[in-house]
């Protein structure tokens, strides 16, 4: 209990598996909880729902894994509705401020500030104040850049699924899904089953890779009976699966018209003489997925490579400050749920000054240990073609956002001596613009041959000059009071 | 057999279409749709030019992160399109540049 | 961006330049900056003569081909704005000072401030144009002086940290020692910026060189809303004061790229790299009241880096006479960018043994020592 008489507060970042279970487990254990989300409902990408205006009756069709969300979503109603749980749809976080040598005992503001922007135009501030943070932002897919992936039409494979999970809508008629990883295959299999052609599953990954990893994956049987599953699927929608290709450049003018597919030889250059052109209006790409790092980043949590450092109670080295899911290294919606829920009862205790008792998370903590070894796994299978740069022409756009070509980025390196990312920003613009080298800075990195460094934004996202300059007036959101009788519910 | 849409996959019953006008058109929009989706029902897939370039550019990411479909909605530029909820009678337009060129 | 300039000043002279940076190009506080060119925050004296004579350099360099837009030279030139009738009264006096060093200072009254900035806050009563303000994008400055300085047969050596500063036996320099290899040399130009004060350790004497934080907010992409800098009259306060305090006034200008950016504040933190969200809402909060249209403009970043700050707000140029060899190139606080042309010119004609363009006294390296002892 802190000292002002009323249960600890936690705010949870993200309404995805990793929040949800983070949330839900710390209700449970008596926590106050505010739930800050961006979305319009709970669920994150994994779990998103259709818009309740389309009336769905059988989303599940879209979706893998339904009893877990039937779970997660009644129990959030659940907590909801006893007080438990405020639930902040519609929320967009641009950073957390740590109120610095304020002692939790003794300040009743506490110690941590969330702030977010709301409304249709998110331009209207929105402040929640906890004693303790979980991060569970989740993550978001790479797509290194080829000839043509500006054209209208080249989505992500992740964008494709979720305008289709949640607008119940399709780009296009005919598809190819492309890249690599494990997204790959539901991606493909619910665009066919929604009614889009999908041309070809293309996959940079070989058969042999997958056997190299055999061993670590056939220790996952359930992984791989998923696995079966969308291969089932596909061959259902006579999906052709092209293993070991890529896709080598986008066709079209105002928009995608085909995909020119090649295929790799062993040490991932494309041959030559390979490359067909397969007619199609939507190209769903994605090469592996980031994790959302900045509000950890602004906090001063430890960021290791590119994942947030936690320890075996998923605490950052931030006291107050726990992390989960994606946000701690790509892995997947069961991994994410372990961790969740193992942050939540450590938050709980913590937050409580009592040491967890670990016993309460075994299995979570079991799961969490076999979910990690299979992500490793998968990991080392799923990799971009090891020469993807050589597809990259010098007209090919790097940055988006700022619409700069690979032979600026060239030039940087070597006309200008620039050898970091830091530095071929500065000097080409690729990074500074809206999505702030999200989306470009995998693909410069690999232009420059070097690791992608961690990335320092203290804004998590654009804010209106207005809001921040006003930023001490917002008007704060404290959770509802908590109705005692319901302690155990 | 009918054509499978996503609609029908889910058995969908969707409350009554609502119109919207994109560049002056008007469209029948589901209510509870992105603008973004709203856009792609109607067979739409672009809604910005670049400001260098001048190229067409509509969804990437999907999930609010890229900022490459970013539209005008209402006479406010710079609105992601996969985010914002489309509402009765908005007036929706091509953003060309940034957005804010009519503002000079 | 001192370093790179003075490189291509001292190659141009006929020397043999070997230019040394632990980090990238523009990795210091050359990368955090705005890319101010500018004689309209200066008070006569010893800086603005050395603003001046950079200033001209600046557009001599820019007429070169190709040099303007590689390095987004722009001579869109400065406004100063009051925010009262006495604080007009006040820039107007501070701008027949600056007209009498050569400064090209008009003062404008309220009808002709909004011709010149038609989005500023309504009500103001005029100011001061300066048009030989200018800006440039540092990082592309320093990247591409360099360039044009290896043509000359300049060598660059990134990414190689300097251990030592090797001298002869009787004291004199003889070059540097590196994390890679020795570096021989008979002269060394100290233009380490904000980390001066440590180079010049390492040669064994003692240069007052201090970190002043300041943090940059920039805007969402737009068209031409902003034409000239435009600041506020206590940015010149500010800059001159001594306090360690946290001071924010605001400075806002268009980039040739499109954002805004926004500054300026100054406090003195130590290498405290750490985002400090009550900064980014002072900057927020003093843009919005001189342009209330940035209201509804986002901020997309913010960066922070170190103003290499001297106790007398003055660099250190030319020869330390405690080390025979040794040249000090450092110390500008916030007008390094702008500085760094007249700097480099004086360093090379300093090092070529030439009469420099200006009289270097005001700049000695040595002159907090000689204070001191005066003092003792």
């Amino acid at each position: 209990m802190t000292a002002h008489g009323e249960r600890p507060r936690l705010a949870v970042v993200g309404a995805g598996p990793a929040g949800l279970a983070a949330a839900l487990a710390a209700a449970r254990q008596g926590l106050t909880v505010t739930l800050v989300d961006a979305a319009p409902q709970a669920g994150g990408q994994f779990h998103r729902q259709p818009a309740e205006g389309l009336g769905a009756r059988r989303a599940r069709a879209l979706h893998h894994r339904w009893s877990t969300w039937e779970r997660l979503r009644d129990g959030l109603a659940r907590h909801v509705a006893a007080g438990r749980i405020t639930h902040l749809p519609d929320h967009h976080v641009w950073t957390v401020e740590r109120e610095k040598d304020t002692d939790p005992d003794l300040d009743p503001d506490g110690t941590f500030v969330v702030h977010a922007l709301r409304g249709p135009a998110q331009e209207e501030p929105a402040t929640v104040r906890a004693d303790g943070l979980v991060i569970a932002t989740g993550g978001y897919e790479t797509v290194l850049p080829f000839p043509g992936w500006t054209l209208p039409g080249v989505v992500t494979a992740g964008g494709a699924q979720a305008m289709l999970k949640g607008g119940l809508v399709l780009p296009g008629r005919t598809a190819v899904v492309a890249g690599t990883g494990p997204l790959l295959m539901p991606v493909a299999a619910g665009l066919a089953a929604a009614g889009a052609r999908v041309a070809a599953l293309v996959e940079a990954a070989g058969a042999r890779d997958v056997a190299r990893s055999a061993p670590a994956l056939a220790a996952h049987p359930g992984k791989l009976a998923e696995g079966a599953r969308y291969a089932a699927e596909l061959l259902r929608h006579r999906v052709p699966v092209r293993s070991r290709h890529t896709v080598v450049a986008a066709h079209g003018t105002d928009r995608l018209d085909a995909v020119t597919v090649a295929a790799l030889d062993p040490d991932g250059r494309v041959r030559t003489g390979t490359g067909h052109r397969v007619p199609c209006d939507t190209l769903a790409v994605g090469h592996g997925m980031l994790p959302h790092t900045d509000l950890a980043e602004t906090l001063g949590c430890a960021v290791d490579g590119r994942r947030v450092r936690v320890d075996d109670e998923q605490r950052t080295d931030v006291p107050g400050v726990w992390a989960a899911g994606e946000t701690t290294g790509i892995g997947g919606a069961d991994l994410a749920l372990a961790e969740g829920r193992i942050a939540g009862l450590s938050a709980a205790a913590r937050l409580d000054s009592r040491t967890p008792d670990r016993s309460s998370w075994r299995s979570a903590a079991a799961a969490r240990s076999r979910l990690r070894r299979f992500a490793s796994a998968v990991d080392a299978v799923y990799r971009p073609p090891a020469h993807w740069t050589d597809q990259v022409t010098d007209d090919t756009v790097v940055c988006r956002c700022e619409e700069v070509p690979a032979a600026d980025v060239r030039a940087a390196v070597g006309e200008l001596g620039a050898g970091d990312l830091r530095t071929v920003k500065l000097l080409t613009r690729a990074g500074m613009g809206w999505c702030q080298g999200r989306m470009c800075g995998p693909a410069v990195a690999g232009l420059l041959g070097c690791e992608l460094p961690v990335s320092r934004r203290p804004f998590a996202r654009p804010l209106p000059l207005g809001v921040l300059a006003g930023a001490t007036e917002d008007p704060t959101e404290d959770p509802q009071p908590v109705r005692p009788e319901e302690e155990n519910a | 057999m009918r054509d499978r849409t996503p609609l029908r996959l889910t058995r969908a019953r969707p409350e009554p279409a609502f119109t919207v006008t994109f560049d002056g058109r008007g469209l029948d929009v589901l209510p509870g749709r992105t603008v973004a989706a709203a856009l792609w029902a109607a067979g739409i897939t672009s809604w910005r030019t670049t400001r260098h370039g001048g190229t067409a550019r509509g969804v990437l990411c999907g999930i609010g992160v890229c900022f490459d479909c970013l539209v005008t909605v209402n006479g406010r530029p710079n609105q992601r399109a996969c985010l914002v909820r489309a509402e009765p009678g908005d007036v929706i337009t091509t953003q060309e540049g940034t957005g804010h060129d009519g503002a000079r | 961006m001192v370093g790179a300039a003075s490189a291509l000043y001292a190659t141009r002279e006929g020397l043999d330049v070997v230019l040394v940076d632990r980090g990238p190009v523009a990795g210091g506080t050359t990368g955090s900056g705005e890319g101010n060119l500018l004689v309209s925050d200066k008070e006569p004296g010893p800086e603005l003569e050395l603003a001046l004579l950079s200033g001209r350099l600046w557009s001599a360099l820019a007429a070169e081909a190709g040099v303007a837009a590689a390095i987004e030279y722009e001579a869109k030139g400065g406004v100063v704005v009051a925010s009262t009738p006495d604080g007009l009264t006040a820039l107007a006096d501070l701008a027949v000072g600056q007209r009498a060093a050569g400064v090209t200072a008009d003062p404008v009254d309220a009808h002709a401030l909004y011709d010149l900035e038609p989005h500023l806050a309504p009500g103001l009563p005029g100011g001061v144009h300066y048009p030989q303000d200018a800006q440039v994008m540092p990082t592309l400055a320093a990247a591409h002086l360099i360039r044009i300085a290896r043509t000359g047969g300049a060598r660059l050596r990134t990414g190689s940290t300097v251990t030592g500063v090797l001298r002869t036996a009787a004291g004199a320099v003889r070059g540097v020692r590196t994390d890679g290899a020795e570096i021989h040399a008979p002269a060394v130009v100290n233009a380490a910026g904000t980390w001066g004060g440590e180079l010049a350790a390492l040669a064994g004497v003692e240069l007052p060189v201090l970190p002043r934080r300041g943090f940059v907010l920039v805007t969402e992409p737009l068209p031409r809303m902003v034409h000239h800098k435009v600041y506020a009259a206590d940015y010149v306060a500010d800059v001159a004061s001594d306090s360690a305090a946290l001071q924010t006034s605001p400075v806002v200008e268009g980039t040739a790229a499109g954002p805004v950016l926004i500054g300026a504040s100054r406090e003195r933190v130590g290498f405290d790299r750490e985002f400090s969200l009550p900064v980014a809402r002072a900057l927020a909060a003093g843009a919005t009241r001189l342009f209330p249209f940035l209201a509804q403009v986002r901020a997309m970043r913010g960066y922070l880096g170190f103003r290499p700050y001297m106790p007398d707000h003055l660099p250190a140029i030319g020869p330390d006479a405690r080390v025979p060899g040794l040249f000090h190139a450092c110390g500008h606080e916030g007008a390094g960018i702008g500085l760094s042309t007249g700097t480099g010119r004086l360093i090379a004609q300093a090092l070529a043994g030439r009469t420099p363009d200006l009289d270097l006294a005001p700049f000695r390296p040595d002159r907090f020592e000689r204070r001191q002892e005066d003092t003792a």
